[in-house]
């Protein structure tokens, strides 16, 4: 830095410094708009105007020809009239939502239990186990879920030759664990409307979401003082009772924001139902994203396709401002 | 976890309040149960790695494995070799296919944070009339997944024409597409990382002297270079492992395909007689430059974690 010779002007009026500041805002912000109004912006209004048009692939080479047909798309697709098999678009919310509200509490509560269990005091190999914790975050989830679809094959996947080799010690026959995991159409659980490929993409999806819970819990556990832990011995506090009135309200801020981003995340989460289950049996696991990418890739039905991102655009608009209320709510309780 | 510590016998715990606790002993029987449950998560995350791994290495050349054989008798790297040779049934190198994934995801992460860090101190630093609506709208495109955009996007870049080249089908046309993301994403990144430097590193510079413009270049960003790093890296990750629009975008046998599409091929509905060996030798040579990268950068990362994440 060179050293100024000599002091400058004091700012004659408060204006005068947000005045400059504005002009050199705006010329930093520029670039970065001039971007997004390009490929963000206007790509999102244009969406807005092929969601009421009935825009196929006919229309590609001349977009303006496409038909004007109003709010039809959005009738066809809230009354599930898309001529593709299985598409209930009520169900797939309501999937969709359960989906993304399962995973984060599994992986809120597994990841808070490993960070406290690896937070005991006098625990041996510490360092080592949270080193190798951390190891489903580092591989992209692409392959993460190539790799757990490949698992769970029926004949020769890895969970069921596992699942052979431990029940061969119960003299349970291997022909037991020929599981179809992620087609098979009859549920698991009698009263519950969830296909098995459910639970084996809840599987993959667990390995892959705790350990960053993990991650932001230890950071948190680490900042209680030990002092209340003492005192609250001291007081004849049971190890529960403590994590009760001690541990839990120290992690609520950090694990609250990070939950309702874990959600959002998983909500969108295309890859593992992409990849593992297709979105099968019959639709069962489809997510608003992979049906989304289908109507581009598979039906060609651009229109159609736009007005479905509209609705998913509304629902997750939802989903953050209802978000945003909770986390403030909890945030203001006994903080 | 509660489970865990409520199952300790009551005795135990009165006995362990008596001793203080800067004394960090735990008695021995905790210790093994807590080890045991330490090892049985480790197993767990540990198992599809050495799946995966066990697969790539095995030599019988086998389609699909004979059982669950950790270390398969006389391991060999033919498969990788296959894989470096033509991974998939299209004749093209696995070199090539990263090279192109490594064009796209560089290209993309460079122009992002470049074009996103004057933005973020923008948002950051500085006062302005529009901040709060800008900002809005920077969030609003955040929350959407890739999938929102997919459809104008594909439209739009369909209808860019030069001569015989259109750009929907190019491997520029998936970076705009990426970037259409990825650069909200950026802005966000790095002024949440921005705001973290204390202001009075600023104020020093202008009792200097110094302008905006001078304090940016001389000041904010050398010390932002950790989160720029930090940044371009996940964006590169994202790039890397881009299928969304590559998949959709490409035409059929481009020679600009990547990675992640041929991964697919592997793996997708029409792989039922690629051998494993392949498949897993692919995933890993796929995986590890990123994830070695990560590891080292891990430390950073996650410190930024609260941020949000690239979307995919």
């Amino acid at each position: 830095m060179t050293a100024a010779a000599s002091v400058p002007r004091m700012p004659s009026g408060r204006r005068r410094i947000l005045g400059r500041d504005t002009r050199t805002a705006y010329l930093y912000l520029v670039p970065a708009f001039l971007v997004m109004a390009a490929i963000t912006f206007y790509p999102l209004l244009f969406q807005t105007w092929m969601s009421f048009t009935d825009f196929q692939i006919g229309n590609l080479r001349n977009p303006a020809t496409a038909p004007w047909v109003g709010l039809s798309n959005y009738q066809k697709i809230l009354e599930s009239r898309l001529g593709i098999p299985n598409f209930d678009f009520i169900r797939m919310i309501a999937f969709n939502l359960f989906w993304a509200l399962s995973n984060v509490i599994l992986h809120v509560v597994i990841g808070v239990g490993i960070a406290v269990l690896l937070n005991s005091p006098g625990l041996k190999f510490k360092k080592f186990y949270r080193a190798l914790f951390i190891l489903p975050v580092i591989i992209p989830p692409l392959i993460v879920a190539t790799v757990w679809r490949n698992m769970f094959d029926t004949s020769n996947g890895a969970v069921n030759l596992g699942l052979q080799a431990v029940g061969g010690l119960f003299k349970i026959p291997a022909e037991a664990f020929n599981i179809d995991w992620l087609r098979q159409v009859q549920e698991p659980i009698a009263f519950l409307p969830l296909p098995l490929a459910y639970f084996a993409l809840l599987a993959a999806n667990t390995w892959l979401g705790w350990p960053l819970n993990s991650v932001v819990a230890t950071g948190a556990l680490q900042s209680i003082p030990h002092e209340l832990y003492e005192a609250a011995e001291m007081d004849g506090a049971s190890s529960w009772q403590k994590f009760r009135t001690v541990t839990i309200p120290f992690l609520r801020p950090a694990m609250v924001p990070y939950a309702i981003y874990g959600f959002v995340i998983t909500f969108n989460l295309f890859y593992l139902s992409y990849f593992m289950s297709g979105g099968g049996p019959n639709g069962q696991t489809e997510l608003l994203v992979t049906q989304a990418y289908k109507l581009v890739d598979e039906q060609r039905l651009y229109g159609v396709a736009a007005a479905f991102s509209i609705f998913i655009f509304f629902i997750l608009l939802v989903i953050t401002i209802f978000a945003n209320r909770a986390a403030k709510a909890t945030a203001s309780f006994d903080a | 976890m509660a489970t865990i510590t409520a199952a300790v016998p009551r005795r135990r715990l009165l006995s362990r309040t008596r001793t203080p606790s800067s004394e960090r002993k735990m008695p021995w029987r905790r210790q093994l149960v807590l080890q045991v449950l330490c090892l049985f998560v480790a197993f767990t995350v540990l198992f599809p790695v050495l799946w995966i791994v066990s697969l790539a290495v095995d030599p019988r050349g086998l389609t699909r494995p004979d059982g669950l054989n950790l270390i398969p008798p006389g391991a060999t790297l033919k498969a990788f070799q296959e894989v470096l040779v033509q991974p998939t049934s299209n004749p093209i190198s696995f070199l090539e296919l990263a090279f192109n994934s490594f064009k796209l995801a560089i290209g993309t992460a460079i122009f992002s944070v470049m074009i996103g860090v004057f933005a973020a101190y923008a948002f950051s630093r500085l006062q302005f009339r529009g901040r709060q609506l800008l900002m809005l709208a920077i969030l609003a495109v955040l929350m959407l997944p890739a999938a929102a955009t997919l459809a104008p996007l594909f439209v739009q870049l369909n209808a860019i024409n030069i001569g015989g080249f259109n750009l929907r089908q190019s491997l520029v046309g998936v970076g705009l597409a990426i970037i259409s993301g990825l650069l909200p994403f950026a802005i966000w990144n790095l002024k949440g990382y921005l705001d973290t430097i204390p202001k009075e590193l600023e104020e020093a510079a202008a009792v200097d002297g110094a302008n905006r413009n001078q304090t940016f270049i001389r000041i904010i960003l050398p010390l932002a270079v950790p989160a720029l790093a930090v940044t371009a890296f996940l964006g590169f990750v994202a790039g890397w492992t881009e299928f969304f629009f590559t998949t959709i975008f490409l035409p059929a046998g481009s020679k600009e395909t990547t990675l992640a599409v041929a991964l697919n091929m592997l793996v997708g509905q029409f792989a039922t007689t690629t051998p494993w060996s392949k498949f897993s030798a692919f995933a890993i040579m796929f995986a590890l430059p990123v994830s070695v990268v990560y590891l080292l950068l891990q430390k950073y990362i996650v410190s930024g974690l609260a941020v949000g994440g690239v979307k995919g």
